[in-house]
């Protein structure tokens, strides 16, 4: 088996790893550092589950080998603590099972880093990426206007 | 009231919205060993050969499984080998069952396995599974051991199940019509398509306790099916439920958890932990399920219905399963919700060689509304009456009796005429139900009415037990899975209401274990806030009289003289005079040390009272409590040219009974709306030829997605259920049941000929209008 | 989860990345160049890819260009495909790229790896056929640069070593009205039922199509009809419809003939507003 030992930079910590050279960032992120907020829905890039931000960019983390993660900045839901957009999703009841949360919530959080003047044109083009099975995707998309607008306030 | 009716936070959100809720598949530990199944590539073929050698070298492979000494599966009829023994009956079937040391190993020792097929012809629709001379799915049907006795398995034929409904006077009803109608519908098989795959863990301890970890919805079905099955002890079992991530009925079927017991017991019980692939979870596991329809309809010239003859062959897949009960829901309501006094049904439970069908959200009343809606609106146009005012003219009422004969009142059945009248207005109606706004393009109106009924066991138990903390809070245990409708939530907040507490100061426990949780029958069918409500609150009686029996002591005063509120026991004409819960719910210390009382334990619990079984040749039966009644319209915008469209309003107005949580009740009817758009507009499993599925990953089998979704309008009509927790009525399906019916109705006006057939893609309806153009 | 194990290397110059490749492929073992590695990824989970050798390409500074040089647009063939829309060089790929995917994939999916790539639709392809790019390649014997009329037929002619490093587009190209129109089984998802990129150059219309046949194509018999000017313009759609290459897919986006409707519809809107005409 061809292993690696990799440091990987998670949520402002360095953790080693070993993996295999196959071994997508999704199931390193889960097994072998039991990071599970990053969910498998697919592993075919369909779904938005296992959404993280690498280099505070939205990265589908069953699209990409955890090898190629050396040297950047990954943060997954665990490293998110009581956020503006993490807030607007319980204030709007904008998940129900949960099963999608965690990726919605990793690619709410960084249009609104990335793109903080989001109209309605980008939140589609980029919550198009993520699958709700439970909700209308109305919350969701009333939890995302929220933040932006509060950041726009304070702007 | 302070908590009822209000926006309760659910009160797993913040494990929610921080990747801590735990899910099954999120729970590893060194020693865990990893199943992997081989399933079939084709529909139906003999099995000639399976050839393991190559996987049995692999290091680190623990046991390969194949069929043949198992004992025969399913819940009404067992008809279903957990790993196919001779031959396969679905594309997707499980052959073989590897487990392994690590998920990678398991997986490569799979796919090294081969396994040689002779085909056989396909059954590839219940239409065909119908017409005399098909293929027989199952040879030997009559030999089948089985727990249905009422509606039993035809041998010689694909009929898994026939529920016959006989109401009334055909003969007369047909005199009375002046205009009739016929309509054939068509709908394939879709999927659920959760968002978690299906995931399941078992161990089997060296005393022979079996330990089972799934996401299921049926966790007590699981401990019973697996002693029925296997003749295991129920007490040594035990199922643990952790968070579901979506369900929507597909997790109310066992199999994996059969599958994993299998495994583990392979492996001297070594813990085993099989997870589907999302290509499995389509394919492999059961679907949602599909039905081709005749409906007749004929009124008289005022517009009354007066007859009804309706077939529904219900495309069941290879194995009955579940999908006999839904034969039976779907002939139990399957008028939709119209008082029509003459009503002939023969429901069908057909064997295909389609993946077999488990229950989908609305249990087979969303699909049977499709077939009457439609049909509804071909005889309001024959009629020459308004859609809307035909439905209202029709609706059923307190007085009049559902098609299995049971006599309605002010209780329930909700109140649909109202609905109707605020999808009336809501839709702007009046404006007019096709407006043209160029040569090319349309917006366009539909309506629906739906209703449902839950045809659960007439025994299904639920119960609950509460217990407090030293500082005077409560836990709130019941089976209810949490699987996203916020259900728990609910009790929570039934209970903070009884007792008039702070809904904070309320503990729910979310994972169910079946050995220390009271048993809910199943999270299905709408049925967790009726039934564990009403163990909620008989469970808040249950405590109140123990506090307020050690209260009378310590405040030395005749129960009736208290009153309990804010987590106190007081006096009723002094409030400020009482004692918190915190100084008697362990007992209550005196000064000098002496106790009395002891730790309070309450608890309670329900079962439906006076259900019946239907009566074979006729229907008659009370199938279930209650029956909530919903309207639905929807708007398209329509291009006349490409058969193109966008559905920019969806309205739901549902007879709720008494709203809990509004903002979880919004989003439970929008979520099914959603879902219903979905599955009217886009999903279906396509099918070669040879019956294989051919879009069985989330990238060409495609839910709604965010950009997809329309302006939702969801409005509460509340007449209240008596007998049900503040009245309310079951709601977590309605929003759904009407949805495909009206999204076709809009479409059929707007593109001018009848659509009936789902998915409503343009191709469709390209070729239904190529079919009429002259 | 990929079930097969690669060795994984990370050249930083097109030479080392040339070189692994050779020696790879002498040991008989299988080596991928790994662009985004989208495709590696989902098909080798489903058995439908396999590498021995994983050959990262992105920390090569060659195939990471994204700039304006002189009349041309150079863009490597390791830019995500978001990266391209960012950088709005070429306002036709912006197009088609926003509609390839979904935008968080896109963060992944490359550019030559899509061009590359071995799914029916490869829509990315669609602009740089208009343009007549050029496609930089190297190899072992060296650089070459070829036209995309050449090199792309049916698919991205490559062999043995060869690596597209760019893809130089004459800027011209990038200023003339065009037309890009995805569509779809059903709304605003997934794979293509047909798509269409539309150019208006000084000679006419150039389409090109994706989604309709197993790959994507110019087809310079279809232009022709599109532009056999004095004809009506259902003459004209009919002449373009008889210049398709192949054969029209049926499949799970849609059947061949529906497919054909569809094409028909959007021909029509385009000749119309390139043209700018009222079509009747
Ligand atoms: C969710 C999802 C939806 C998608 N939808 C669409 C769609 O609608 N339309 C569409 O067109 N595509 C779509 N795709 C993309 C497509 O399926 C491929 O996954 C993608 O195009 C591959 O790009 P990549 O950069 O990841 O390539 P890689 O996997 O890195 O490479 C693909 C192929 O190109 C070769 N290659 C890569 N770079 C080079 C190079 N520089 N020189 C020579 N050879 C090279 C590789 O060896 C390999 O054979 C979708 C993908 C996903 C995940
Ligand atoms: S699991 Fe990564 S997109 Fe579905
Ligand atoms: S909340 Fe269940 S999938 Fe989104």
């Amino acid at each position: 088996m061809k292993v690696h030992q990799l440091e990987l930079r998670i949520n402002n910590e360095k953790r080693m790893v070993v993996v295999r050279s196959a071994d997508t960032l999704l199931a390193v992120l889960r097994r072998n550092l039991g990071l599970t907020g990053a969910k498998p829905g697919c592993l075919n890039g369909d779904c938005g589950a296992c959404t993280i931000n690498v280099d505070r960019l939205p990265m589908k983390s069953c699209l990409m080998l955890a090898i190629e993660c050396e040297g950047k900045e990954i943060t997954t839901i665990e490293g998110m603590h009581n956020t503006p957009m993490q807030q607007a999703f319980v204030e709007h009841f904008a998940f129900q099972c949960g099963y999608c949360t965690s990726g919605f919530i990793m690619n709410a959080h960084s249009l609104i880093h990335n793109r903080p003047n989001a109209d309605n044109q980008m939140m589609k083009e980029w919550l198009d990426s993520n699958i709700c099975r439970c909700t209308g995707y109305e919350e969701i998309e009333r939890a995302v206007k929220d933040v932006l607008r509060k950041n726009s306030q304070i702007q | 009231m302070r908590t009822v009716g209000s926006s309760v936070v659910r009160k797993e959100a913040w494990q929610k919205v921080t990747g801590t809720a735990k899910y099954t598949d999120d729970y590893a530990f060194a020693g865990l060993l990893h199943a992997k199944m081989v399933v079939s590539t084709m529909a139906h073929a003999i099995i000639t050969s399976i050839d393991t050698t190559e996987a049995e070298k692999i290091p680190g492979v623990r046991a390969v499984l194949l069929g043949g000494s198992y004992p025969l599966v399913g819940e009404a009829i067992r008809d279903r080998p957990p790993i196919a023994v001779g031959k396969v009956r679905y594309h997707g079937e499980p052959v073989a069952l590897v487990v392994a040391d690590s998920p990678v190993l398991a997986k490569k020792a799979a796919n090294s396995i081969q396994v040689l097929y002779e085909p056989l012809p396909v059954v590839n629709s219940a239409t065909q599974a119908f017409e005399a001379g098909a293929t027989l799915v199952h040879e030997k049907l009559g030999e089948y051991k089985r727990d249905n006795e009422i509606h039993p398995p035809i041998p010689g034929t694909n009929i898994a199940s026939h529920v016959k409904i006989r109401k009334g006077d055909m003969e007369k009803g047909w005199q009375e019509c002046d205009s009739v109608v016929e309509a054939s519908v068509s709908l394939s098989i879709s999927d659920h398509a959760a968002m978690e795959t299906r995931c399941s863990i078992a161990e089997i301890g060296p005393d022979g306790k079996i330990k089972i970890t799934t996401s299921s919805q049926a966790p007590f079905m699981v401990k019973r099916l697996i002693s029925q099955y296997f003749g295991e002890d129920m007490g040594k079992i035990v199922v643990e439920t952790p968070l579901v991530g979506g369900a929507f009925g597909g997790k109310a079927a066992v199999q994996l958890e059969i599958l994993v017991y299998l495994a583990s017991k392979a492996v001297g019980g070594r813990p085993v932990k099989l997870r589907n692939e999302r290509e499995e979870d389509i394919l492999t596991s059961p679907c949602h399920i599909g039905l081709d329809a005749t409906v007749k309809l004929g009124s008289d010239r005022h517009g009354k219905i007066k007859a009804a003859n309706i077939r529904f062959l219900w495309d069941g897949g290879a194995y009955s399963d579940k999908a006999v009960d839904l034969t039976r829901a779907g002939a139990a309501d399957c008028t939709g919700p119209y008082a029509i006094d003459n009503v002939w049904c023969d429901s069908y439970c057909m064997y295909t060689n389609h993946p077999y069908a488990s229950p989908f959200r609305g249990f087979s009343h969303s699909e049977l509304s499709f077939a009457i809606e439609r049909t509804m609106d071909l005889l309001a146009e024959k009629v020459g009456m308004d859609p809307l005012t035909f439905r209202k003219i029709n609706a059923i009422m307190p007085g009049n009796t559902t098609p299995t004969r049971v006599l309605l009142n002010n209780s329930n059945v909700g109140n649909l005429p109202k609905c109707i009248e605020r999808v009336h207005e809501l839709i702007q109606w009046d404006e007019g139900e096709m407006i043209a706004l160029d040569e090319r393009f349309v917006r366009a109106k539909g309506i629906s009415c739906s209703w449902k009924t839950s045809t659960i066991d007439p025994d299904a138990p639920s119960g609950v037990i509460l217990t407090f903390n030293p500082d005077g809070t409560i836990n709130l245990m019941s089976g209810v899975i949490e699987i996203g409708t916020g259900t728990k939530t609910v009790l929570a907040q039934l209970l903070a209401e009884r007792l008039n507490m702070d809904v904070n100061n309320i503990y729910v426990k979310m994972d169910v274990d079946t050995q220390t949780t009271p048993e809910h029958w199943k999270t299905v069918a709408s049925r967790g806030t009726f039934m564990a409500g009403k163990a909620v609150l008989q469970a808040a009686e249950d405590v109140i009289r123990q506090l307020k029996a050690i209260a009378s002591c310590v405040l030395r005063a005749p129960i009736e003289d208290l009153d309990v509120a804010d987590s106190r026991v007081f006096f009723r004409d002094d409030p400020g005079n009482g004692v918190h819960f915190k100084e008697i719910a362990y007992g209550y210390q005196y000064p000098n040390g002496n106790s009395i009382g002891g730790q309070i334990i309450g608890h309670g619990h329900y079962i439906l009272r006076g259900l019946t079984h239907m009566n074979p040749e006729t229907g008659e039966g009370r199938p279930g409590p209650e029956w909530t009644v919903t309207a639905h319209g929807i708007e398209v915008l329509f291009d006349r040219r490409d058969c193109t469209y966008k559905v920019l309003k969806a309205i739901t107005v549902v007879d709720i009974g008494k709203v809990l949580n509004d903002k979880a009740a919004r989003g439970q009817v929008m979520g099914a709306m959603s879902l219903g758009l979905s599955f009217a507009g886009r999903e279906t499993f396509v099918f070669d030829s040879l019956g294989r599925v051919r879009n069985p990953q989330l990238r060409t089998y495609r839910p709604l997605h965010y950009s997809e979704a329309p302006e939702y309008m969801v409005e509460f009509v509340e007449t209240p259920q008596i007998d049900a927790p503040y009245g309310a009525r079951g709601v977590g399906e309605h929003g759904l049941l009407g949805i495909p019916a009206a999204l076709a109705n809009a479409l059929s006006t707007a593109a001018g000929v009848s659509l009936q057939k789902l998915p409503l893609v343009p191709e469709m309806i390209w070729k239904a209008k190529e079919h009429v153009r002259p | 989860m990929i079930p097969f194990d690669f060795d994984y290397f990370r050249p930083k110059t097109l030479q080392e990345a040339l070189q692994i490749f050779r020696e790879q492929m002498a040991m008989g073992k299988k080596p991928y160049y790994f662009s985004g590695g989208t495709e590696l990824i989902t098909l080798g989970r489903v058995q439908l890819a396999k590498a021995d050798a994983v050959i990262d390409l992105k920390k090569i500074n060659e195939v990471r260009a994204c700039r304006i040089d002189g009349d041309h647009i150079v863009l490597g063939s390791c830019l995500a495909l978001t990266e391209v829309e960012e950088s709005n060089l070429f306002p036709l790929l912006t197009k088609t790229a926003s509609e390839i995917a979904d935008h968080t994939s896109r963060n992944k999916i490359t550019l030559g790896g899509n061009i590359r790539g071995g799914i029916h639709y490869r829509e990315a392809v669609l602009p740089f056929l208009l343009a007549d790019s050029t496609a930089v390649i190297v190899s072992a014997k060296g650089v070459t640069f070829k036209k995309m009329s050449e090199v792309f037929q049916g698919s991205l002619r490559l062999e043995n070593d060869e690596l597209l490093v760019q893809l130089i587009t004459e800027r011209k190209w990038a200023s003339l009205p065009f037309v890009h129109v995805k569509r779809r089984r059903q709304w605003e998802t997934g794979y293509p039922l047909v798509t269409v990129a539309a150019l208006m150059s000084d000679n006419g219309i150039r389409v090109a199509v994706s989604g309709l046949c197993a790959f994507p194509f110019r087809s310079e018999k279809m232009e022709n009809g599109l532009n056999s000017k004095g004809t009506g313009i259902e003459e004209r759609i009919k002449m373009a419809l008889d210049g398709i290459p192949a054969t029209v897919l049926s499949d799970v986006e849609g059947s061949a003939e529906y497919r054909m409707f569809v094409l028909g519809n959007v021909l029509r809107d385009l000749v119309s507003e390139l043209e700018g005409g009222i079509v009747v």
